[in-house]
């Protein structure tokens, strides 16, 4: 107990990084997911094709790599210098982005086909087919997976740590140059996570049953 | 499914989708070209920054680092399958004292970052006088998460068989231990193999973390590597070539997924279950780091 007392700055400092961290790659990712999810479903051949490149590149890939070349590599190009915290952001969200996308392309397959079909008869085009009639109720039948995802994003956020932010994962350093014993604070880290995660999963549950369409 | 959202495209939606299609490639290709010439720019094509790699003795490094992932990955991958099994079969124990245990390992192990488990093993156990050699955190990590993840996928195919085969082996005389291990986990294991394979990608991805406690893998060279100052910090090029080699493998693997999964369908001897399951059911994947 000591060990988090004694070192609530450190904690505190370290979990509301992982929480911007998280928020803004949790935003960016819906957001390029939602784009990508809509490309790999679209009518136009090249899009499908580069939203399939995309989301079969980068789930391939290791999170810690993405970031390792962000972090490490990016600054190396001559291009505006950017902050640790904004390199991990940009490489969570383009990671997240295509589990997201994977995700919303599933949920949209669960839309009954008579909504798609009962859409084009009336005259819609394929945007207006997608975001008024699909998605609003694909997204209801994607809450779980699409809270998995962030769950996934949220214990994503501590391999930032080994990238030079200042987050949750990296507290364990910092305890270490004070001379505490490393495995009290990771436990502690560990239980913050603990935390976090049951508090997503109750977010999730709230939405499950808010959103619920009736079918 | 994707004809369901539009319709046969007439002249005019065939013209619309070509302009489509143009500006789509257009805006990837100047993407695509704008890394290439940030790239060329700043020199990371000179054969300056990749002389580094000509060196049999680099080469030999890297190759070797490759090996400490692999092996790090396919013994982490036998153990997450047994340990995952081992859960499951817990977790549906009939004696409370068993499975409940069992349900708490699975919970508590998906919940906590899987990086803070390989730094519990690798900074926290000294602690207590036991000081592990990084591959062990990598790959105690790694069975830990996976495990846990597999447990609750083995046990969903368990739950999915069909009444009838329990009973069937009940009623010839099987024991309990008996009718899991010879009649539902077979069973199970099968149904849920493309979902286990799928999940061999992610462990495969998640060796990747050993850069971080110190594992002498791919991306731990490559940082190495790139920040030889004497060969202009060729950090871009190695992060290349451990690109090159993580995305390469882990393809591969995607690939013996998809095709086992295609075969299995194929066969139509009882279910199986895919890879990325519909949303809402009790399985869908992990989306691991």
């Amino acid at each position: 107990m000591s060990t988090l007392l004694d070192n609530l700055d450190l904690f505190t400092e370290g979990f509301k990084n992982t929480i911007i961290l998280f928020f803004f790659s949790a935003i960016f990712a819906v957001i390029i997911g939602m784009i990508v999810g809509a490309m790999r479903v679209s009518p136009i051949p090249a899009a499908r094709a580069v939203g399939t490149v995309y989301v079969n590149l980068v789930r391939n890939t290791p999170l810690t790599l993405i970031l390792f070349f962000f972090a490490l590599g990016y600054p190396k190009l001559g291009l505006p210098q950017i902050s640790f915290m904004v390199a991990a952001i940009v490489g969570l969200s383009l990671y997240t982005a295509t589990y997201i996308a994977e995700t919303i392309r599933s949920g949209i397959n669960t839309v009954p086909v008579g909504q798609a079909e009962a859409a084009r008869a009336i005259g819609l085009d394929f945007g207006q087919t997608l975001s008024l009639v699909v998605l609003p109720q694909a997204l209801r039948a994607v809450i779980p997976p699409l809270f998995s995802v962030l769950i996934a994003l949220l214990k994503n956020t501590t391999v930032a740590a080994g990238f030079s932010v200042m987050e949750a994962g990296a507290i364990r350093a910092n305890l270490s140059e004070r001379g505490e014993p490393a495995m009290t604070g990771l436990l502690w880290v560990a239980l913050g996570f603990i935390l976090l995660v049951a508090l997503l999963s109750l977010l999730q549950r709230y939405f499950e049953t808010k959103w619920k369409v009736a079918r | 499914m994707t004809s369901v959202l539009f319709d046969a495209p007439g002249p005019k939606a065939k013209a619309r989708n070509l302009l489509g299609g143009i500006i789509t490639l257009v805006v990837v290709l100047a993407i695509v070209a704008f890394i290439i010439i940030r790239f060329a720019d700043t020199g990371q094509f000179t054969a300056a920054k990749w002389k580094i790699f000509t060196f049999p003795l680099v080469q030999g490094t890297i190759v070797e680092a490759t090996g400490a992932t692999l092996s790090a990955f396919a013994v982490a991958a036998v153990f997450s399958v047994l340990f995952g099994a081992i859960l499951a079969v817990g977790k549906l124990s009939d004696r409370r004292w068993v499975s409940v245990p069992c349900f708490w390992i699975v919970e508590l192990f998906r919940a906590v970052p899987l990086l803070i488990l390989m730094m519990m093993i690798y900074y926290g156990l000294p602690t207590f006088g036991i000081a592990l050699p990084p591959y062990a955190a990598v790959v105690g990590g790694l069975v830990l998460y996976n495990g846990s993840v597999l447990a609750e996928a083995f046990r969903a195919g368990i739950e999915s068989l069909p009444k009838g085969q329990k009973e069937a082996g009940m009623a010839i005389g099987l024991r309990k231990s008996q009718v899991m291990n010879l009649i539902l986990f077979p069973q199970a294991f099968r149904a849920m193999l493309p979902l286990v394979l799928a999940q061999m990608v992610v462990i495969l991805k998640d060796t990747a973390l050993g850069f971080i406690v110190t594992y002498n893998e791919i991306l731990f060279q490559a940082k190495y590597f790139g920040s030889q100052g004497q060969y202009g910090s060729p950090i871009i090029p190695a992060a290349m070539v451990a690109a090159a080699l993580y995305v390469g493998m882990c393809l591969i693997l995607s690939g013996i997924a998809k095709l086992v999964e295609i075969r299995l369908r194929k066969g139509g001897k009882g279910k199986v279950i895919e890879a990325n399951p519909a949303p809402g059911s009790a399985l869908e994947g992990e989306a691991g780091a």
